[in-house]
């Protein structure tokens, strides 16, 4: 095999972080490279080296036998490096074809002669069999398309490498084959792939070799053709994780169950005024876990922000024992006993620029004792916060510090040790383990079973399978909006659930 | 502690830093002055002799110190208003405009009821306030249900604000049997308290105003729930929905009360020093209130210092003008290099932050 | 009522609607690129009235108005230099900069005003930018007669929103631009310069205003007084919101707000008794009115007033 790019070395160090720790890797030439790790192992910094987002701090990279120097996206561009980031790079509201002329763009002043450049791109896009309008503006574009359009851009440029970072995280099933028949297709006319990831099944399904990587370093390299599973597991999480038990069932007997919270026909907009939510009706008992699985961008968010208080249902009520809160305002939900953790937590969960401190009052700074004739009580607030603090082992030196400066697992527990200290009855968690490590996620997995067992109903959101089947005692599953199935946890499994966020719900029933 | 710890030392606490709060507006004015010490050179004028010309005329005898005073008066109720705003996350650039309202109502009220034991004077501040804090309302209302930047709105309604005044000196408040554009004297019963005289200078009640308001503004900041609703408003808004804060509410109100304090400027003004209501009665002191704002380091106590300050310059500024011949408007120069300074400074040190 | 009608249903108020509207459309038109690529520029006001200054005292000392021009399209690029170091280099906060650099517009051109020309008994004058004479224009019927009293000013301006929707539909620069104002991050991938970028729109914006400031003074009244800009270079901010952005909108979004203006002034020279001050609070409340009555947020480049950082 042919080495496309070799690296020797890279490191990258933020601050007191090590996110790539003297990396070594190959890519051949027409090969798909899986890059396999968990979050924060650091795939994408080890990629945004490559492409010029970052420049490393020490160690070299070859391209086709020779150094080269990358330190701007132009200069990866120039090579034939593209990348795909996670977080689309298009400019929403120009077209198609401006946000694929752009990524070409050589000159800074030059008249653009847009009918004989879109038929350069029809011609390149017919070549590689894909298909987008190119008179679309891209907000007006599923996400599945947006994709494909970042695909095109690469391309343009004549990209001999593609680094796709987490690419299946926004697709569908459908969408997903659809992507892997494009990536086979490319590798197939001699172009390189580096695709990151952390699923497991995808990785051992599309790459021609998976290298793992933990703690900013490459531990391991498989060729796919022979690879040991259980080896990967335990490269990938450490050799520390023990082995997912099965869980303990709510307490809570079935036989006489009380419902807390009752949605009916609830109908919600998202940003951009279309409707997110179509008709959702739904029911949690007492001491009961609720999971809502679904692709993001399914009518999750709009969902939870909806029950929370911040955003307005359109159409639809919802009753919170029997008392109907629709559209209640996010104080009157907390008093009701209702609490939120939000998906965001930069945005929503905390405000970063004030301290540990005044971040412990979000939500509760009016209440009795955190404050007294609207004066604040900062004795007992103080002491409190030193409480939660140690209740949920939070590692901040001084309450007076900046929430910001706290790594992401102490804000989250920052956040859980909060809303959970004000005696829920309802709590609803939107994502809360999203970017933890696996011993912070296990940690709110707990927690979260802790407070069901004291009779707490929860709705538990996420987009990992495993996750909600662990914890939820039900599941849903989002789709375009509507609940395209309901299931106990206990008897379902990834396939089905895999399928029914596919929407391919008719085709469900009628197996059955 | 060196220099290191002392910057983690710095960057970890809530409050503001020292270095945002107390040195950057010293570099800011200590850089507008240098600067504009090269002009003075320029104009063929020594700097150090101008500058002790505009110092003795700012604090070197008694008299000036009190017209330097009487010039703090209105700078702080201003600096005051736009630190309020910020804190909430909003420009008020429309203190200019909410003066002159401000002033204007109180001259009415004033004029026409008569009470006897200061009451006039009370109610007309009253009514001054509130009608200033409705003037700084609507640029509010227009930014949460309209989503209009305030900073224009402001702006605009300043221009407004002055030719309503304008207008009315010309008209229905013009002194009878007078040609020049100004309202009648206010009667004697009017007037604000007097707290201290000196040859004709008078210093009024508005000086123990401007403190009251001061220590009230920093108490509720730090020690109320409506301060904290406040600052998380301008820090983050999602967050402070989340949290329970009805933000549109909170940057009404808080607008409505820095209207209401910037109009406190303008009454004060005519109740306690020029007692009639002229066209262009005191001009640029609204703007001059952001220069107080950021060099006190928007915190209510360093406003305080800041207006002093600025006060004495523009005091000392007609003694540097009479004895050197250098334009009172230079200072001008000194207030805006001092902004630019200081949010270079803070933006180096922030930069300095994030690479360290 | 008929002598309002009377006094704006004729060509000289068209003309004056022109010559009202030009040193806003200048400035308005330049700041779209601004906007467009993410920068705000509420210091249109300093720039109009430093823009106004100089080009009065460069063609009071040389007596040659196009050299003031020329000069003055110099000390724009200046200006624009000056903006974007503040706020894209320093990253400083874009509101407060303007703030700060209005303040000293004001107090160097007032200061340098008495400094350089010193306190007269009558009003100095320079020698203003003579009227241009295009035979294919000015022989047209009504429109001839409009331009009949302009300057090379004037013909910049109407000119401008042609250009400037070119550049933005059909060029590289353009399509850099809106890029950078709506995604930076986007943008920078694909291998833009953000800050480049940037520093260019900024300084066209700077150019333009400055040329508005020039068409006050040099192209209109060729005298120069204390803050005379007067709030035009936040009327011109007002309708770069209000035009939505577009060359065609703010275009007209000036004319509006232009004709707002030569309608007061119209009804100032009719007599009529009242005092003057209803009259000039007319374009205000209209640029007031204009922003309250037209939805604007949707339409704001999503990275407008952020400084650009790159990394995560």
């Amino acid at each position: 095999m042919e080495t496309l790019l070799e690296l020797k070395g890279i490191t990258k160090v933020f601050g007191d972080n090590v996110a790539n720790d003297g990396v070594n890797l190959k890519i051949f030439k027409g090969e798909i490279h899986v890059l396999l790790g968990e979050n924060g192992a650091g795939k994408t910094t080890l990629m945004n080296c490559i492409s010029g987002l970052y420049i490393p701090d020490q160690g070299k990279i070859f391209w086709e036998g020779k150094e080269i120097q990358v330190k701007t996206p132009q200069d990866a561009a120039k090579c034939g490096i593209g990348m795909v980031h996670q977080h689309f790079m298009l400019v929403d509201n120009l077209t198609v074809l401006e946000n694929i002329l752009l990524s070409g763009l050589r000159k800074r002043f030059a008249f653009l002669n847009k009918k004989q450049k879109k038929r350069e791109v029809l011609e390149l896009m017919r070549s590689y069999g894909l298909d987008v309008d190119l008179d679309t503006q891209i907000w007006q574009l599923p996400v599945g398309l947006r994709q494909r359009v970042e695909i095109i851009k690469v391309l343009y440029n004549d990209a001999k490498l593609i680094i796709l970072d987490e690419p299946t995280a926004v697709l569908t099933p459908y969408e997903t084959e659809e992507l892997f028949k494009v990536l086979k297709f490319l590798t197939a006319q001699g172009r390189s792939v580096i695709f990151i990831t952390h699923k497991l099944e995808e990785a051992l399904r599309i790459g021609d070799r998976i290298s793992v990587m933990r703690r900013g370093k490459i531990v391991h390299t498989f060729s796919s053709t022979n690879v040991d599973k259980n080896l990967l597991v335990r490269l990938m999480m450490g050799e520390e994780i023990e082995e997912i038990k099965g869980k303990k069932s709510s307490k809570v007997k079935k036989d006489k169950r009380e419902i807390i919270l009752e949605v009916r026909d609830l109908y919600v907009k998202n940003d951009q005024g279309t409707i997110a939510v179509k008709g959702i009706s739904l029911e949690v008992g007492k001491g009961e876990i609720l999971g809502i699985a679904g692709v993001a961008g399914n009518g999750q968010s709009e969902l939870v922000e909806a029950l929370a208080g911040l955003r307005l249902a359109i159409k639809g009520n919802v009753y919170f024992k029997n008392k109907d809160i629709t559209n209640a305002p996010p104080r009157l939900l907390r008093d009701l006993g209702i609490v939120h953790i939000p998906e965001d937590r930069h945005k929503h969960g905390m405000i970063g620029e004030f301290s540990v401190k005044e971040n412990f009052l979000i939500g509760s700074y009016y209440r009795y004792p955190f404050s007294k004739r609207m004066r604040l009580q900062h004795e007992y607030i103080e002491k409190y916060a030193r409480m939660q603090i140690k209740k949920y082992n939070i590692k901040v030196s001084d309450i007076r510090m900046k929430a910001k400066y706290l790594s992401g697992g102490n804000q989250q527990k920052l956040i859980l040790a909060r809303e959970l200290s004000k005696f829920p009855e309802l709590i609803i968690a939107a994502y809360p383990t999203r970017g933890l490590d696996i011993f912070a996620t296990k940690f709110v997995h707990e927690k979260l079973l802790e407070y069901r067992d004291k009779g707490a109903s929860i709705i538990f959101v996420s987009s990992e399978l495993d996750e909600l089947m662990e914890v939820s005692d039900r599941i849903i599953v989002l789709f375009k909006g509507e609940i395209a199935g309901s299931l106990s946890a206990k008897e379902t499994d990834k396939k089905t659930l895999g399928f029914l966020m596919a929407g391919e719900t008719l085709l469900f029933s009628e197996r059955k | 502690m060196s220099n290191r710890n002392l910057i983690s030392f710095l960057r970890v606490f809530e409050k503001d830093s020292v270095i945002e709060s107390v040195i950057t507006p010293i570099i800011g004015l200590v850089v507008g002055l240098l600067i504009v010490a090269i002009i003075i050179l320029l104009e063929g004028v020594n700097p150090i002799t101008a500058y002790q010309e505009l110092i003795f005329g700012a604090i070197g005898t008694k008299i000036n110190l009190f017209s330097t005073l009487l010039k703090f008066i209105p700078l702080s109720f201003t600096g005051l208003a736009v630190t309020l705003a910020y804190r909430a996350g909003v420009f008020n650039i429309g203190a200019e405009g909410q003066l002159y309202i401000g002033a204007l109502v109180a001259t009415w009220v004033a004029i026409k009821v008569n009470l006897p034991f200061y009451l006039p004077s009370l109610l007309a501040l009253i009514s001054g306030m509130i009608v200033g804090g409705f003037f700084a309302f609507i640029p509010a209302y227009l930014k949460v249900e309209k989503g209009i930047n305030e900073v224009l709105t402001t702006i605009l309604m300043n221009y407004v604000g002055i030719n309503i005044v304008g207008f009315s000196v010309n008209s229905f408040l013009m002194e009878k049997g007078q040609t020049a554009p100004q309202s009648p004297l206010i009667e004697r019963s009017a007037h604000l308290p007097i707290i201290a005289k000196l040859e004709g200078i008078h210093l009024h009640i508005g000086i123990v105003l401007v403190f009251v308001i001061a220590f009230l503004m920093y108490d509720i900041f730090w020690n109320t729930t409506w301060g904290f609703e406040i600052r998380s408003v301008s820090i983050n808004i999602e967050a402070s929905k989340y949290g329970g804060i009805n933000a549109k509410k909170v940057i009404m109100i808080v607008m409505f009360v820095s209207g209401a304090i910037a109009s406190l400027a303008g009454s004060t003004e005519v109740l306690g020093v020029q007692y009639r209501l002229m066209e262009n009665f005191m001009t640029g002191y609204g703007y001059d209130g952001i220069t107080v704002a950021l060099l006190g380091g928007l915190n209510p106590l360093g406003v305080l210092a800041a207006a002093f300050f600025l006060g004495a310059l523009r005091n000392g500024a007609y003694s540097m003008q009479i004895a050197t011949g250098i334009p009172i408007s230079i200072i001008y120069v000194v207030q805006a290099l001092a902004i630019l300074s200081i949010i270079s400074a803070s933006a180096l040190y922030k930069k300095f932050l994030a690479e360290n | 009522m008929i002598d309002i009608l009377l006094a704006i249903l004729n060509i000289s108020f068209l003309q004056a609607i022109v010559n009202m509207s030009t040193p806003l459309l200048l400035a308005a038109i330049g700041d779209i690129y601004s906007e467009r690529a993410g920068v705000l520029n509420i210091g249109l006001e300093g720039m109009m009235l430093v823009g106004a200054f100089s080009s009065f005292v460069i063609s009071y000392h040389f007596n040659n108005p196009y050299i003031a021009l020329i000069i003055t399209i110099i000390i724009g690029f200046g200006l624009g230099i000056f903006h974007a170091f503040f706020t894209v280099t320093l990253k400083a906060d874009q509101v407060i900069t303007a703030l700060g650099e209005n303040i000293l517009a004001l107090g160097l051109t007032s200061t340098l005003y008495r400094i350089i020309i010193g306190v007269t008994e009558i009003q100095p004058e320079c020698q203003g930018l003579p009227v241009l004479y295009i035979p294919a224009i000015n022989r047209m019927p009504v429109v001839g007669d409009i331009m009949s009293g302009s300057t090379i000013l004037v013909y910049i301006a109407f000119l401008m929103p042609i250009i400037t929707y070119v550049i933005f539909e059909y060029t590289s620069f353009g399509l850099s631009i809106k890029a950078v104002g709506e995604n930076p991050k986007a943008a920078d991938s694909m291998g833009i310069n953000v800050n480049v970028i940037r520093y260019i729109a900024v300084i066209i914006s700077g150019i333009f205003a400055a040329l508005g400031g020039a068409s006050l003074t040099i192209g209109g009244l060729k005298y120069f007084f204390d803050n005379m800009t007067a709030g035009r270079g936040f009327i011109a901010f007002a309708a770069v919101i209000f035009g939505r952005y577009t060359p065609l909108g703010v275009f007209m979004g000036t004319l509006l707000f232009g004709s707002s203006d030569a309608f007061q002034l119209r009804l100032q020279t009719l007599g009529i008794q009242l005092p003057y001050h209803i009259f000039t609070s007319i374009p205000y409340i209209v640029t007031l009115l204009a922003m309250i009555f037209s939805r604007q947020t949707s339409f704001s480049p999503k990275a407008l007033g952020k400084a650009y950082v790159r990394s995560s």
